[in-house]
């Protein structure tokens, strides 16, 4: 409302800077310590990824940008280890990110049934947010777990063994 | 009493801790090489061992090192493979969760043998569990003088990192693996050269698979003749078989090689799901083609199952019951690997996409007459045709199961349908249950 003042564009344009994005000083540490791991500096370019995903939910393309800043090497060669990697989000996501495997030994046991079931109970379809944006469910290839198929992840932690009521008591807990 | 290598310690509490470690012997083999037995020496124990490669591929270690070129000057590196991501493997999570320090000390003992000061041990993104396992055991043996700067009082000094990769199959593949670790896309490198002398940063590299090094603990403490003492000819050592999919207990278990599939399944891992029937197995891992009943007495092991048309890959037997749809099956993995092709190669890349519209179109009742034949006709065009191995890897599915189970293929394009109709509508490339 205030579009033709120069103090507020000027305001706006600070308040803007201000948000942009920067790695905490603990953050600053850790990357320290992740460069100092290789004699090439890019090879820290996944580990680095995972720390901004931690640190910012999503990797968008002022985070590439920050990486390539830290590493001294060019967004480009960010963005194209990035592209090649399954596990970053490039959007914004639920605050909970359900994946089901959907690989061979869990759908042996039963892997659509918890997933059809998640998506009447969640009312949404895989891949998709629900509108509060609480929680984006997933399909997710073998995540290493078929020994306790099904398998889902919420955030970073395995949930195993699997069972419909089993899935009904997780939700439960984490507040779903 | 079979004698287990790889999972003696995992079960009691504590198991990753140096402390239980230590109290069970952990680290006696590499104070052991440090003080008594000069690199070449161990190099010698582990070709003498005949160890092979428990990644897949079943390459002989001590022989896998010995290309590690002597004399270059500079810098040389050691990987350590827990990129663990062949659908149904899930051995090496075991140890690095479990047993992390045998594993590191399995690394070190290698480390001593190729004179390597740094390791990268590149481990699957989603095992954040495991990696943080690893990194406290490094803390701890770094603390105790096990790793670090000059390792008990030796003048060797070895640094071990944990790299956490980022969901993508293919860096399984090791030239992808050191693609990624140099922070690139995980794409396959053409070979020659191979790693072992230009690898990671253009230098000398040897990369071998989680069970693989935390085998080198017992042949270097036991003496490589106790070692292959166990399992069979050529086949020596323990291995573990990863054990999912339709039986009463699935789950790791660490066997000699050429124990049979039959001993396995119903000895150890309970039997048929629900008492159903057997019907097929994937023997190595989803890319080793399927076996069926009559092949229950094959030895597990890397050249029997060669014999037999198949592989002992990863260890991770996959079993199937009869109510299991081998198209979808099919469907199912190949979409996967289509989804994890690195795109590189036209025959993969674009081959895999068209094998799964394919095999799309039979299992929903819409196949005609010769959609196999050009299945077959597809895979023959992708086998061989690739970079890296996973063009041939991506076809087993469909190809073997058109081999066992033809009869289920031309049976869903006759009635116009799936015989085993899936509970789900909404399924798309599931296998039901």
């Amino acid at each position: 409302m205030f579009a033709g003042c120069q103090q507020c564009r000027l305001l706006a344009w600070g308040m803007e800077m201000a948000k942009k994005k920067e790695f905490s000083q603990e953050a600053l540490k850790e990357i320290e310590t992740i460069v100092a791991s290789y004699p090439v500096k890019q090879s820290a370019v996944l580990p680095l990824l995972h720390l901004a995903q931690r640190e910012f939910g999503f990797i968008d393309d002022e985070t590439v940008e920050l990486i390539a800043g830290v590493l001294g090497i060019k967004p480009i060669q960010v963005e194209q280890a990035l592209g090649s990697y399954s596990i970053f989000h490039r959007v914004p996501h639920g605050k909970y990110v359900i994946q089901v495997c959907t690989n061979i030994s869990c759908s042996l046991l039963g892997a659509e049934e918890i997933l059809c079931h998640l998506e009447k109970r969640l009312g949404v379809n895989r891949d998709s947010t629900t509108p509060d944006g609480l929680v984006t469910l997933k399909t997710v290839e073998c995540l290493g777990s078929c020994g306790t198929a099904p398998v889902m992840t919420i955030n970073d932690t395995y949930y195993e063994n699997l069972s419909i009521d089993k899935v009904e008591t997780i939700l439960h807990e984490v507040g779903v | 009493m079979n004698e287990r290598i790889l999972l003696k310690n995992v079960g009691a509490s504590g198991s990753h801790k140096i402390d239980a470690y230590l109290s069970s012997g952990g680290y006696k083999a590499l104070e052991k090489a440090l003080r008594t037995l000069k690199p070449d020496q161990v190099i010698e124990m582990v070709k003498k061992s005949d160890l092979r490669g428990r990644g897949g591929a079943g390459f002989p270690t001590g022989l896998k090192w010995s290309f590690i070129p002597k004399g270059v000057q500079g810098p040389r590196y050691l990987c350590c493979n827990a990129d663990e991501g062949e659908p149904g493997t899930f051995k090496d999570r075991v140890i690095m969760e479990n047993d992390p320090h045998l594993l590191l000390e399995g690394i070190a003992l290698s480390c001593y043998a190729l004179a390597i000061e740094t390791a990268y041990i590149y481990i699957r993104g989603e095992f954040i569990f495991g990696a943080e396992r690893l990194l406290s055991a490094i803390c701890e043996s770094e603390a105790r003088g096990f790793l670090g700067d000059d390792i008990l009082g030796s003048g060797f000094n070895l640094k071990i990192h944990v790299h956490r990769g980022g969901g993508s199959y293919i860096c399984g593949e090791e030239t992808a693996l050191l693609e990624s670790l140099e922070g690139k896309r995980g794409e396959p490198r053409l070979k020659p050269p191979f790693p072992a002398s230009v690898g990671l940063y253009g230098r000398p590299t040897v990369i071998n698979n989680v069970e693989t090094l935390a085998n080198i603990p017992y042949i270097v403490m036991n003496g490589p003749e106790k070692f292959a003492s166990i399992g069979t000819k050529r086949n020596t050592g323990t291995k573990l078989f990863a054990v999912s999919g339709h039986v009463n207990k699935p789950g790791v278990y660490e066997l000699p090689l050429g124990v049979s599939l039959r001993r396995l399944l119903f000895e150890f891992a309970g039997g048929m799901k629900n008492g159903r029937n057997l019907k097929a197995v994937f023997p190595g891992g989803s890319s080793t083609p399927v076996v069926t009943p009559e092949h229950l007495d094959v030895p597990l092991d890397f050249d029997s199952l060669v014999a037999a048309g198949t592989m002992l890959g990863s260890g991770a037997v996959i079993v199937m019951d009869d109510t299991t749809c081998m198209v979808r099956i099919a469907l199912r993995l190949t979409e996967f690997y289509r989804h994890e092709s690195c795109g590189q190669c036209t025959p993969c890349r674009e081959g895999l996409g068209w094998m799964v519209k394919v095999l799309e179109r039979i299992e929903a009742g819409k196949g005609s007459p010769g959609d196999v034949e050009l299945l077959i006709d597809i895979c023959s065009d992708i086998s061989t045709k690739t970079l890296c191995p996973l063009g041939d890897a991506a076809i087993i599915p469909a190809q073997s199961t058109i081999r066992s189970f033809r009869d289920e293929y031309d049976l869903h394009i006759k009635t116009g349908g799936c015989p085993f109709a899936p509970e789900c509508p909404a399924t798309e490339g599931s296998l039901g249950a």
